[in-house]
């Protein structure tokens, strides 16, 4: 066989491997904790709140964690839909080239890889100042800040990637530009968009680190912004740090059903994604 | 000639420093078919831009003089864009369809400019796609997204939602160059039946086409204009060698 022909195969199989080593890490992930919690598997970890306290409890179930995340997340993520979205519009439309446009991109982009304890430090002396307690309010607001950069940055660019031709169409039939960001540039960036909102959505209902001292955690479900607020990731991370085997059975069975969460909303996101792609002009 | 609709006096034009219009001065009548030729980078394009102010979109555009229509300069600061841009549809080089159905695509710019009345709107997207020659084609999927259509469909639709907010001029650049032959014959076969009721401005490379569709010729070159007057006179007695040597295809 000759060189090309071997360095083509080499690299093909250089493919196959790296690809298979990924879906047998997430496969591996999936049954190490599905095989550790089943034991703690039932209904009543879905229905219920725990009995015996978060720390120790053998009994009852996470729903106090599972509500509280849901919380948390879709909380953070309204706040920061909201923020990002009309920055995004800027940043790609007004501020393309501009020296404030590229210094907002690279803050963004560095707030971006901030680790997320930053974020919970940060909020908590905020909190302190303002004389708060830890509440869902408080990692509502730390999970909004951990959400915003990405939201921005991914909106920004599928954004940038709609044809200034398509805009142009809205532009000569006399549209101003917030007519054409909102029926336009919003419409054709669609499918960009929802999966910007579900990328952060995911980052921020996996997160521990930010909602340890924001959101603190609970034995009840909230009943306003507040009172602290449990989460699926502490949940884990509590229940794991006990000395008791059927505790931290518990620990892995919140983590699977953090993870079925999560698997369902990435193909919820696809799904949705794939139909509102459904006007988009290629 | 008949009354002009738009006049251009000493327009200037440069692009990042590069001058790309030298003081273009010319009247464009009222109800006729108006083709600006010329080689590829001469600033057609760039002239037709002008008269709706879609160059100001352009990053590092800097322009000078004055355009006039319906008495008003469109560069003038107080001017509002948007009625002008209204009174003057753009018909683009590749169809350019918004991303929604054909329905919404027809119905976006009587939508904008306040029409709410679904009858009414009704009535708009029927007229405009039966002058565009479309709606028999489209009457029974206005639900489906305009990018399912054809590329030569897709430009009549843009021909019809240019002709929803009832403009007074048609810019057209270059609007059959992406089209096949059929495609194309449709849409100059409509420019020719709508210059009854619309000023027609039509950038284009094809000799041919502005021959066959001309009622007025403008010839750019490097961004000069070196000759204008009816097409009859341009093609058989042009004034400027230039105009010559680029009727006979020296160059172009």
């Amino acid at each position: 066989m000759d060189k090309r022909k071997l360095e083509e195969n080499f690299f093909i199989g250089m493919m196959i491997a790296s690809t298979l080593l990924v879906l047998g890490g997430l496969m591996s992930v999936l049954i190490v904790v599905l095989l550790r919690g089943a034991p703690a598997l039932s209904i009543s970890m879905l229905t219920q709140t725990p009995k015996g306290g978060y720390y120790l409890g053998k009994e009852g179930g996470v729903l106090n964690a599972i509500v509280g995340s849901i919380y948390l997340a879709c909380g953070a993520t309204a706040i920061a839909l909201v923020i990002s979205l009309p920055t995004a519009l800027y940043l790609s439309e007004h501020a393309r080239k501009s020296k404030l446009g590229s210094f907002a991109r690279q803050s963004l982009d560095v707030l971006w890889s901030v680790p997320s304890i930053i974020y919970g430090v940060f909020g908590f002396t905020i909190m302190v100042y303002l004389g708060m307690r830890a509440s869902l309010l408080g990692g509502i607001v730390a999970l909004a800040l951990l959400e915003l950069p990405i939201m921005t940055r991914v909106m920004d660019e599928v954004m940038k990637m709609v044809p200034s031709k398509t805009k142009e169409a809205s532009y000569a039939l006399g549209a101003t530009k917030a007519e054409t960001a909102l029926n336009v540039i919003c419409r054709q960036a669609l499918p960009g968009i929802v999966m910007a909102v579900l990328l952060a959505f995911g980052r921020a209902i996996g997160d521990a680190a930010s909602v340890l001292f924001t959101a603190g955690y609970t034995d009840y479900i909230p009943r306003s912004l507040f009172d602290p607020a449990a989460s699926l990731p502490l949940a884990v991370f509590f229940q794991l740090g006990t000395p008791f085997p059927e505790v931290q059975q518990r620990a892995y069975a919140s983590g699977f059903i953090l993870l079925v969460i999560v698997l369902s909303l990435s193909v919820a996101s696809r799904f949705l994604a794939k139909r509102s792609a459904r006007y988009v002009i290629r | 000639m008949s009354k002009p609709h738009i006049s251009i006096e000493k327009l200037n034009v440069f692009y990042e420093g590069k001058h790309v219009l030298k003081d273009i001065t010319l009247d464009i009548p009222e109800k006729q078919i108006t083709a600006i030729i010329g080689p590829s980078g001469c600033g057609k394009t760039t002239l037709l831009r002008c008269l709706n102010r879609l160059v100001d979109l352009v990053d590092g555009v800097r322009v000078s003089g004055k355009v006039s229509f319906d008495g008003t300069d469109v560069f003038n600061n107080g001017v509002e864009i948007t009625n002008i841009r209204k009174k003057m549809g753009l018909i683009a080089q590749t169809p350019n369809p918004l991303p929604m159905s054909i329905y919404d695509n027809i119905a976006y710019g009587p939508r904008i400019h306040g029409l709410k009345d679904r009858t009414k709107l009704d009535h708009i997207v029927e007229r405009c796609l039966e002058t565009a020659g479309l709606w028999s084609e489209v009457k029974d999927r206005l639900g489906e997204p305009a990018s399912k259509l054809s590329i030569g469909q897709q430009q009549r639709l843009c021909l019809a939602r240019a002709l929803t907010v009832e403009p007074e001029v048609l810019l057209c650049d270059e609007p059959t160059s992406a089209l096949d032959p059929i495609s194309a014959r449709h849409i100059e076969e409509q420019l020719l039946a709508l210059k009854v009721d619309y000023t027609i401005v039509f950038v284009t490379h094809v000799l041919r086409q502005a021959r066959r569709l001309a009622d007025y010729v403008v010839l750019l070159y490097l961004g000069e204009l070196i000759e204008y007057g009816p097409a009859e006179t341009v093609f058989s007695q042009p004034s400027d060698p230039r105009t010559k040597a680029y009727i006979e295809g020296v160059f172009g």
